[in-house]
């Protein structure tokens, strides 16, 4: 077998195990809450009765698997050189806040528009984490603690942008604030032509969010640059062996700083989904938490495009299930100690298949140079 | 030279025929020593030798593959330290292991409190550490926070804490390495007072000159075993006590045709780091006067005024023990750590070059460490075949890394270099370390280099691998290479090298010629015994 398919195989084996030790684990969970585990599993696989129903069940959960998936990328392209940027959550919310703002101040045609929207939330998310990356490399304030720090302050700015200079008008009788509307040149076409060509009646709502596309693309092209250029590889390189890197004339400081904007310019993508493609503005219901769902997303990704897209996938089909299980009479609680548990037991897991995988592969080199036993150096 | 010429009374310690592997290794081989109860006995060899190894035996922190060891007289296997500890045998590291938060009673008594009703009876621990203290002559304030405390002060409380735990035998490893003269001094009061307390003390160390000022019984340690053991009475000079570490017969250099050309490859001139961090020079003065006032100020310098001139075709090795400015030189040259001084590569200053640039324009680099500096273990041969030339051919084109041409070429050193490999898409990891080194020499050597530097390119590694590595180095030297080797390993140094430098405290105090340098002398320069002046 190849070396390549066996690790994967390995990688495969490790997570469905995780995945049902984590069923049974939060079956424990259910029990203790005084709910019928089978009931609750049951709610998961539950997309409801009609067809309209299921359509709208999927759409929730993709719509949910978009900003998880960019989250996780975010998260991940830091993770990858043992940078860890927990500041994705402030990045996200305070891009989003100001690129809803910038995209209603104007009126272009859509293909300016948009892209105009997603560069000023991109630069927004960068330039917030360019401060910590700035402070590490200049002073050597661990990045940990500093984006913890500025995610107060960026929760708290964007709270007060939308609440101040940022906000638009309120119609009577609304109790949410928000920043003004998006003109529709903003507004992101949608995906339910893709139902409708197999002829399913569209969601409701604002459908299937056409950022997905967005997402699709951004993941392609994070995998070309992490794994086929030099930049990559010289993220690999810094993440695998810092002392090694340095001597191979990789510039840490460079990778720091680059590292973690690229991470922040993707965090400031995370809420354009919702803003372009339902909301159409930054209001105080803006979907909180995110950023930190995207450390648990990346983790249960091994911090691989593919994999995070599976896990976004994985906790969105979690979290659709929300309305089913408050309906199962299942404490939708559960959700998030299920979502937990599995990245936990993942984690665990691909620690344990990666070192099954290291060992066989020391040992498949040594049964190939069977000959080549260690000489011992005469003393 | 065998225990029987030593006192009679029965030994303290006893080890006999200790032997330990490591996979392709042998570090310790048949090591003999007896330890006389009461005594000062001192252990020297090299770095690298094998002491630190055995300290660990005799600690119970490594098992040995073979041999007996015997805590009077009985003998004796240790699972762990706490096995080592309980027949009474305690260990100083190096680097001390103290809480700087706690107090030195805390310190003392962690892990081993005497306790009253659950909680720490402060009284009876401040009793006992008190009777410690005076018994031996080490004053030290038990209620002081160890963060307060000086070098010397923290020594003392690591002895103490050994004392506490019941200790009659301690080892000492490297004691005098983080002192000051006089803190030495008042160690070495300590010790003796320790001895005529009756307890044996075994002092480890590669200074001659402190090893003839406390020992009673000194035994020396080469490539792993034990060449001689001496009572202090028997030893005349440190120039004897050198001759032994180093070896009395060394290697001849093979005759063959020098290749050093005219050309000067690189040229560094007086090169000098300071050892609390790189700071400008200060306007107005040279590197020169600005050395000179630091070390007025009573500050070593990890590197002092080294200038050498590599030519092309030549090899350059530099003798010293290590720890006296070897990786401070390296990592000068690649750009890795800031320093003083001019550094120019085939005529063009590279001072503030980037570490890239420099690889750029064709200086490889064999790290001494070929797992931190040297590796990306978890990753394919190929990728680490990019390792350092991500922006040379052929592994880059553009933005990209071209993978196909880089396994290519990892499938060429494979092939070239006889790496024993499944293929160029194995883990690193899975290769042995002699094959991991013949692909990292592979790699530096290819594209070209102008410039090598070679730091202990065959250490660990096995005598096949080690004699193909040097035909690599010795072929490309031929076709021009100008290399800086930096080596433990004398036969390597003397048959490699076209010129020896030695290094001593970060300045290169001797030149010497390969072909005619004899042990006594190199061994006096490397350890310090002959000073620059009294020959030169």
């Amino acid at each position: 077998m190849p070396a390549g398919l066996y690790r994967a195989l390995l990688t495969l084996a490790g997570a469905v195990v995780a995945i049902v030790l984590a069923i049974a684990i939060s079956s424990v969970a259910i029990l203790a809450a005084g709910a019928n585990p089978g009931d609750a599993f049951a709610a998961f696989f539950n997309f409801g009765e009609t067809t309209r129903a299921v359509v709208n069940s999927i759409t929730t959960m993709l719509n949910r698997a978009v900003p998880l998936f960019i989250a996780g990328l975010a998260v991940a392209v830091g993770f990858r050189m043992n940078l860890f940027n927990i500041g994705v959550e402030g990045q996200y919310r305070l891009a989003a806040v100001v690129a809803a703002f910038v995209g209603s101040t104007f009126v272009a045609p859509a293909w300016v528009q948009i892209p105009v929207i997603i560069v000023v939330a991109a630069a927004v998310g960068g330039l917030y984490a360019l401060i910590p990356a700035v402070m590490k490399v200049g002073r050597g304030v661990n990045e940990v603690i500093s984006t913890i720090m500025l995610n107060y302050i960026a929760i708290n700015l964007a709270a007060f942008l939308v609440r101040g200079p940022f906000v638009g008008p309120r119609p009577a009788g609304q109790l949410t604030i928000s920043t003004p509307q998006l003109p529709e040149s903003a507004w992101f076409p949608n995906l339910n032509f893709i139902f409708e060509m197999f002829g399913l009646p569209a969601p409701r709502g604002g459908g299937l969010w056409g950022f997905l596309v967005v997402a699709i693309l951004l993941g392609i092209g994070l995998w070309i640059v992490l794994e086929r250029t030099r930049f990559g590889f010289d993220i690999k390189a810094s993440g695998l062996n810092a002392s090694a890197a340095l001597a191979s004339g990789v510039n840490p400081k460079k990778m720091v700083i680059s590292a973690m904007v690229l991470s922040g310019a993707i965090a400031g993508l995370i809420g354009l989904p919702e803003i372009l493609g339902s909301t159409h503005a930054y209001n105080t219901n803006f979907t909180p938490g995110l950023g930190f769902l995207g450390i648990a997303v990346a983790l249960l990704g091994r911090n691989k495009p593919a994999g995070i897209a599976i896990a976004a996938l994985l906790f969105a089909f979690l979290d659709r299930a929300q309305g089913p299980l408050q309906f199962a009479n299942v404490p939708p609680s559960v959700i998030v100690i299920m979502q937990g548990v599995i990245v936990l037991l993942v984690v665990i897991f691909n620690e344990i298949t990666s070192r099954m995988a290291l060992r066989s592969e020391e040992r498949r080199a040594a049964r190939r140079l069977g000959t080549d036993k260690p000489v011992e150096v005469a003393a | 030279m065998s225990s029987d010429t030593l006192a009679p009374a029965r030994p303290a310690v006893e080890l006999e025929g200790i032997t330990k592997r490591f996979p392709g290794v042998v570090a310790n081989h048949d090591i003999r020593l007896a330890i006389q109860p009461g005594t000062v006995h001192a252990i020297c060899g090299e770095n690298g030798a094998g002491k630190s190894t055995l300290m660990k035996i005799l600690y119970g922190m490594q098992k040995p593959d073979e041999g007996q060891i015997r805590v009077n007289g009985t003998d004796v296997t240790f699972r762990s330290p706490s096995d080592a500890i309980n027949v009474g045998i305690g260990m100083v590291h190096q680097h001390f292991m103290l809480a700087d938060n706690l107090t030195v009673l805390e310190n003392i008594v962690l892990g081993a409190e005497p306790k009253r009703a659950g909680r720490l009876d402060v009284a009876r621990a401040r009793k006992r550490i008190k009777e410690l203290a005076e018994a031996h002559g080490l004053r030290v304030d038990p209620d002081r926070l160890v963060e307060d405390l000086g070098v010397g002060d923290r020594q003392r409380v690591e002895i103490l804490k050994v004392l506490y735990r019941g200790a009659r035998i301690l080892i000492l490893d490297e004691p005098t390495a983080v002192l000051v003269p006089q803190e030495v001094e008042e160690l070495f009061d300590n010790l003796r007072e320790l001895k005529a307390e009756g307890l044996t003390v075994i002092f480890i160390s590669h200074k001659l000159d402190e090893v003839l000022g406390i020992a009673d019984a000194i035994t020396v340690i080469r490539r792993g075993t034990t060449v001689a053991s001496l009572p202090r009475s028997e030893i005349s000079s440190a120039r004897q006590l050198a001759e032994l570490m180093v070896g009395s017969e060394l290697p001849t250099p093979e005759t063959r045709e020098s290749t050093v050309t005219e050309t000067v490859a690189l040229k560094v001139d007086g090169l000098s780091m300071e050892s609390d961090g790189f700071r400008p020079v200060p306007k107005g003065t040279s590197i020169r006067l600005y050395a000179d006032k630091l070390k007025a100020e009573g500050k070593r310098l990890l590197l002092d005024d080294v200038s050498f001139e590599i030519h092309k075709g030549e090899i350059l090795g530099i003798a010293g023990v290590e720890g006296n400015g070897q990786s401070e030189l390296i990592e000068a040259i690649m750009g890795i750590r800031q320093a003083h001084g001019g550094i120019s590569l085939a005529g063009q200053d590279i001072s503030a070059w980037s570490t890239l640039k420099r690889r750029e324009s064709g200086i490889g680099y064999i790290p001494e460490d070929r797992h931190r500096q040297g590796l990306l273990l978890e990753a394919s041969l190929w990728e680490n075949r990019v390792l350092g030339h991500q922006t040379q051919k052929p592994a880059r084109s553009g933005i990209w890394i071209n993978r196909r041409a880089a396994r290519a070429d990892t499938q060429r050193i494979i092939r070239e270099y006889d790496v024993r490999t499944p293929g160029a898409d194995t883990l690193a990891l899975a290769l042995s370390g002699g094959n991991q080194q013949k692909l990292i020499v592979g790699r530096e050597m290819s594209g070209e280099p102008a410039f090598l530097i070679a730091a202990h390119p065959t250490r660990g590694v096995d005598v096949g691998a080690q004699a193909a590595i040097w035909d690599h180095l010795r072929d490309a030297r031929a076709a021009g290479l100008a290399v800086l080797l930096i080596s433990a390993d004398l036969d390597e140094l003397i048959g490699l090298s076209d010129t020896l430098h030695v290094i001593y405290r970060g300045r290169l105090v001797a030149r010497l010629d390969p072909s005619d340098v004899t042990p006594e002398r190199l061994g006096g320069y490397m350890t310090g015994a002959i000073t620059a002046t009294e020959e030169m």
